[in-house]
């Protein structure tokens, strides 16, 4: 043994024999991983994550969370002299006082928005690639909760500077709590701490932006990456892969290598917007007061949803003894959210109602293999693009010199009518894929040279696709649709009349698909 | 549920495609290109840390360079900026450049195992909860279960007792402006309260309740941002023709200047977007719109109510006053606020 | 002479003594209304008075009437000053082109002195704001940057934007972008309330506080963008698209590339 071979096992003796971790280590580092790009996005959002951890602890050394008035008296010449809060006040100095402030603040940030941007991202491929199917359901619901929570998160993030944008989220927010019926303004004045904008919000929400969140986020990601651990990661279908093994790259040292690369890299582009692009430029702003507003107030990207489901809101309100319940409020922010939150965590077990499938499953779909799904997915990315426009409508009007009365009764009538027209023309696309797949199988790649036949006929030549590929194209199940008798074998009816109708009906839908090709059929065509 | 392709009519798994080597593993001169390659990205993340150390220490923070496309931008956000960038991004393309063209890329096989416990080991469990629980005799100890369950029960309460100080309760707080019988408007910022002849037809200003006590300088009175959430106004000057409203609604107004609350009824942003041409005011948050000549009606967007109007007069001197204080809770709806 | 008959039949001759006879006819143009305007240069206000009545009723009066009563297409402009005809002709916003909207500033038709004259006209039908003096636009000295700001958030920014940059209003009209705009029209548009805008009189923001917006807009647009390239300065919806395609699409890039087999 070379001496620095002896050292380490010295070391690693030393802790063996109190932890016993010897064992553990050793299958860890057996793991493997399989390689695809769309299972980095996962690592996107964790390596966001740690980024924002970093940047946001280097923000606290400088950032003063209070509401108390301070009078400015820093650089920056067109605030000199106006009353602001002490939260804003601390901002333009970690801006403009501190080396590297402001970098930190966009880095911060930006961070914010891609992690978002990758949560979703990383949500859109486990969704249509079906990675939360059995047994993987807990690790989804972990997953809306995480996107949840980073929602609340970002939210608060940008409402701690205090100036004229975060003001008026506040103001918002505030408004969206207020509205909440029996208990919304106590809950409104317990939180501002009085009446908006109270004295004790942005203190409050500094410790759980800092404290409680990231510490729920730490425990929440720690769990959902374990699973993933433990259940060991899901793999496209392909020679060799099987539902019963992974392959892939052991961890040490590739994966590592890779990985923890990739942790730098997202660093390093996130570094660089922070370092050549501007984001929340707090000093053009100005602090916030109640009084004052900007046109095109916008929340963040991944809030901007909420808002144009605010803005396209009915002007609906009930007023009734003495009292006022505001639908136009809480059906856009509150009802509607929770609806399609609530149904994006059942789905695993909606889909599993349909399928009637309960076997665990490691090999992941072809979107294209499973149409339906993969038009439903497609039907809630197009009604969240749509609110995300309506969300924007003052700025595309002034970009595009259109109308914002246009664009909002676009939007009021398109959030109906385009997501079902997207799912329908999903679907069918996701059928004409299969077709061509099967074409693809049967009759090999088209090669574009057109051969002249002895009989005068023209025929391309078609190159067929190699042994591996077709296995891919055809290796995926298509399951029947499910069949429930009404009386069982023991001439028991079975319960849930309209339920059962639903789910075959349901079933039927969900089993649509083009048959593949099969091994009888490609020794015809092979013979022929 | 039955599937369709059964082992025996799908096609086969025709296991993987012979491994094809990479450049690097055949040929030397390639390994030795990698591994350069891979030492110059290390160079280049060594580039940038100086670049942010030099950044840092040397480049004065009100220095301005001139880069295409941007625009005149500060040197030092830029140098330390890039400067963490590369040291970052490098250092990150340097380890997976080697990864992938030098470490061994052999593909594992990793055996997936059942989850399900055995058969032996779910029995053992259920033998040892049962037991458990039998030893906690909860069936038996009545005595034990209803005063257990009490004192949790009172348990909980104080939790939430605890936090009950977080803040005052609203009571009548939402209901309650500045604005009283005879307080005067003064323009906001500066104070100065307004003469009726001071507005001219089309004009807009932004007006608070005059404060008692307040002085010229108002450096040394600070209204309190809660204030500022319920008192702003705004007051518009019309042609008194122009107007199409209820008689009691008219008397209100003087002389054609109309006052509302500039805090929308909507989620409470100052709707302060008057046109001219239209009298109609935008709010920018959710573009609610009100019509002016109109009281305030809501003629298009989210918001469910007029902004409220406050009565106003002008006092012996001819500056303008409140007449009354609001009618009704000024700002965003609550389930207390009585609209009708 | 008899040389130049020689070349009475030249085939260059007709294009020549065309284009001499073009240039003569041009240039005999110009100086016979050169004469025209130095006469005016020496500001004869009457004189003025009468070229602008005469550039109105060519120019203006199909709209707004022959004595400037307005009708159903244009406003009246009887009393809307000096100033009025300042902002709207010298920004190129009158006459307009496209009825459609609103009026667009684009390139003026009239030059700096047949706006003064068509100024000092419509000053005559009645008393109205008037153009502001070099002295009075003097923002830099008499201006505070730091009230100004204050001034324009709270009057300004809810439909030009809180760095200035416009905004919509309703039914596709909107407030234009301030940046590049002169001292001058900034102060006229103030007092003049064009078309949407309301009007800001001198007794609810004084000349002093008109002077610091104007002194505040111009940090604003003199101001470099301190955190990187700026994005319009509209806000989080261009924040938030470059998060996307340059941050996660990067990203997704490099992911691309890690997973790719090395050749």
């Amino acid at each position: 043994m070379t001496t620095a071979e002896k050292r380490v096992s010295a070391v690693a003796n030393y802790v063996d024999e109190r932890t016993g971790a010897a064992g553990w280590v050793k299958k860890s580092l057996n793991k493997v991983f399989p390689d695809h790009w769309s299972f980095m996005l996962g690592e996107v959002c964790m390596y966001s994550f740690i980024i924002l951890l970093i940047s946001g602890t280097f923000l606290t050394l400088w950032f003063d969370p209070s509401q108390r008035e301070v009078i400015y008296n820093g650089v920056y010449e067109p605030l000199q002299g106006l009353k602001m809060s002490a939260a804003y006040a601390s901002t333009l100095d970690i801006s403009f006082e501190v080396r590297g402030g402001l970098l930190m603040r966009q880095i911060h940030h930006w961070s914010a928005l891609i992690f978002m941007a990758a949560i979703v991202a990383h949500l859109l491929r486990v969704f249509f690639t079906g990675a939360f199917r059995k047994p993987r359901e807990f690790n989804w619901i972990l997953g809306i909760i995480l996107v949840t929570l980073g929602l609340v998160e970002g939210l608060f993030g940008y409402s701690l500077p205090d100036d004229l944008l975060s003001g008026t989220g506040m103001r918002i927010t505030s408004a969206i709590i207020q509205a909440i019926p029996l208990v919304g303004t106590y809950i409104s004045f317990f939180l501002f701490g009085g009446e908006f904008p109270g004295v004790g919000f942005i203190p409050r929400i500094f410790t759980l932006h800092v404290l409680l969140i990231p510490g729920i986020f730490l425990a929440v990601i720690t769990i959902h990456v374990m699973l993933v651990w433990y259940q060991k990661h899901t793999q496209f279908a392909g020679p060799g892969k099987t539902e019963k093994n992974v392959v892939g790259h052991p961890i040490l040292p590739v994966y590592m290598a890779k990985a923890g690369g990739f942790f730098f890299i997202v660093f390093g582009v996130t570094a660089f917007l922070g370092a050549v692009a501007s984001i929340n430029p707090v000093w053009l702003f100005g602090p916030y007061t109640p009084g004052q507003i900007s046109a095109g107030s916008q929340p963040d990207w991944y809030m901007g949803w909420l808002d144009g489901l605010v803005r396209m809101a009915p002007p609906w309100e009930t007023h009734a003894f003495g009292h006022t319940i505001s639908w136009n409020i809480l059906i856009p922010a509150l009802i509607v959210p929770g609806i399609l939150f609530t149904g994006m965590a059942l789905y695993p077990f909606i889909e599993s109602w349909i399928t009637g499938d309960k076997r665990e499953h490691h090999l992941l779909d072809r979107p294209r293999n499973v149409p339906n799904r993969t038009a439903l997915g497609v039907m809630s990315i197009t009604f969240v693009l749509i609110t995300l426009i309506n969300g924007g409508n003052d700025i595309l009007a002034v970009a595009f010199d259109l109308s914002i009365n246009q664009i909002m009764w676009f939007s009021r009538i398109s959030v109906f009518v385009l997501p079902p027209l997207a799912f329908v023309i999903t679907k069918r696309l996701c059928l004409s894929l299969q077709r061509a797949d099967r074409e693809l199988v049967l009759h090999g790649k088209e090669t574009g040279r057109l051969v002249r036949m002895p009989s005068g006929e023209f025929v391309e030549v078609h190159e067929p696709i190699s042994e591996q590929k077709r296995f891919i194209l055809t290796s995926h199940e298509q399951p029947t649709p499910l069949v429930l008798e009404d009386i069982d074998s023991r001439g028991v009816r079975r319960a849930g009349k309209f339920k059962n109708k639903l789910r075959v009906r349901l079933s039927k839908a969900h089993a649509v698909a083009i048959p593949k090709v099969t091994a009888q059929e490609l020794k015809e065509i092979e013979n022929h | 549920m039955r599937t369709v392709s059964n082992e025996i009519e799908s096609i086969q798994d025709p296991g993987p495609a012979p491994h094809v080597l990479r450049a690097t593993d055949v040929n030397q001169r390639s390994e030795k290109r990698a591994e350069q390659q891979v030492a110059i990205l290390f160079a280049l993340s060594g580039v940038g840390s100086l670049l942010l150390i030099y950044s840092y220490v040397f480049v004065a923070k009100d220095v301005f360079i001139f880069i295409p496309v941007m625009g005149n931008q500060n040197a030092q956000q830029l140098g330390l900026g890039i400067g963490m960038a590369m040291s970052l991004f490098f250092l990150g393309m340097a380890a997976i450049h080697w990864a992938k063209t030098l470490m061994p890329e052999t593909e594992v096989v990793n055996h997936r195992h059942e989850f399900r416990s055995s058969d032996e080991d779910r029995e053992d469990l259920i033998k040892t909860v049962k037991e458990g629980v039998a030893g906690v005799q909860l069936g038996r100890r009545k005595l034990i279960k209803r005063s257990m369950a009490a004192s949790m029960g009172l348990f909980a309460l104080p939790p939430v007792l605890l936090l009950r100080d977080l803040g005052p309760l609203p009571k009548k707080l939402l209901e309650t402006t500045n604005w009283k019988s005879g307080t005067r408007l003064v323009t906001d910022p500066g104070d100065r309260p307004i003469l009726a002849s001071d507005l001219e037809v089309g004009s807009v200003v932004q007006v608070l309740p005059a404060i008692a006590g307040l002085s010229e300088d108002s450096e040394h009175f600070e209204r309190p941002l809660k204030d500022i959430a319920k008192d702003p106004v705004l007051l518009i000057r019309l042609r008194p023709e122009d107007f199409n409203l209820t008689p009691e609604k008219l008397a209100m107004t003087h002389e054609g200047i109309i006052a509302f609350s500039k805090i929308c009824s909507h989620m409470g942003c100052a709707v302060a977007l008057y046109e001219q041409t239209t009298k109609h005011l935008l709010c920018p948050c959710h573009q609610s719109t009100f019509d002016v000549t109109r009281g305030a009606k809501v003629i298009f967007g989210p918001a469910a109510r007029p902004l409220p109007q406050l009565d106003i007069t002008v006092d012996a001197e001819g500056y303008l006053i409140a007449r009354a204080p609001f009618s009704e809770s000024v700002g965003p709806s609550y389930w207390e606020r009585n609209s009708q | 002479m008899k040389r130049l008959s020689r070349y009475r039949r030249h085939k260059a001759a007709a294009p020549l003594l065309l284009v001499i006879a073009l240039l003569g006819i041009g240039t005999t143009f110009n100086v016979a209304s050169a004469t025209i305007k130095s006469a005016t240069n020496t500001f004869d206000r009457s004189a003025a008075i009468e070229e602008g009545k005469q550039i109105f009723l060519k120019g203006c009066s199909s709209c707004h009437g022959l004595n400037a009563e307005g009708g159903a297409i244009a406003p009246s402009l009887i009393g809307v000053g000096a100033a009025s005809v300042d902002f709207q002709v010298g920004t190129g916003r009158m006459p307009m082109a496209d009825m459609s909207t609103q009026a667009v500033r684009k390139a003026p038709v009239y030059n700096a002195e047949q706006t003064a004259a068509l100024a000092a006209y419509i000053a005559t039908l009645a008393p109205g704001p008037m153009i502001p003096t070099e002295a009075q636009l003097n923002y830099e000295r008499d201006g505070s940057t730091a009230e100004g700001g204050e001034l324009f958030r709270n009057n300004c920014a809810m439909c030009h934007n809180f760095a200035g940059q416009g905004g919509a209003l309703t039914q596709g009209k909107y407030a234009p972008t301030l940046m590049g705009v002169e001292a001058k029209y900034i102060y006229e548009a103030l007092i003049t309330g064009p078309q949407a805008m309301p009007v800001f009189s001198d007794k609810t923001i004084t000349p002093a506080e008109k002077l610091s917006l104007i002194k505040w807009i111009k940090s604003a647009e003199a101001e470099p963008n301190l955190g990187g390239a700026s994005m319009g300065r509209i806000g989080p919806v261009t924040e938030g698209l470059l998060a996307w395609v340059l941050g996660l699409g990067l990203l997704i890039a490099v992911a691309v590339w890690l997973t790719m087999k090395a050749r």
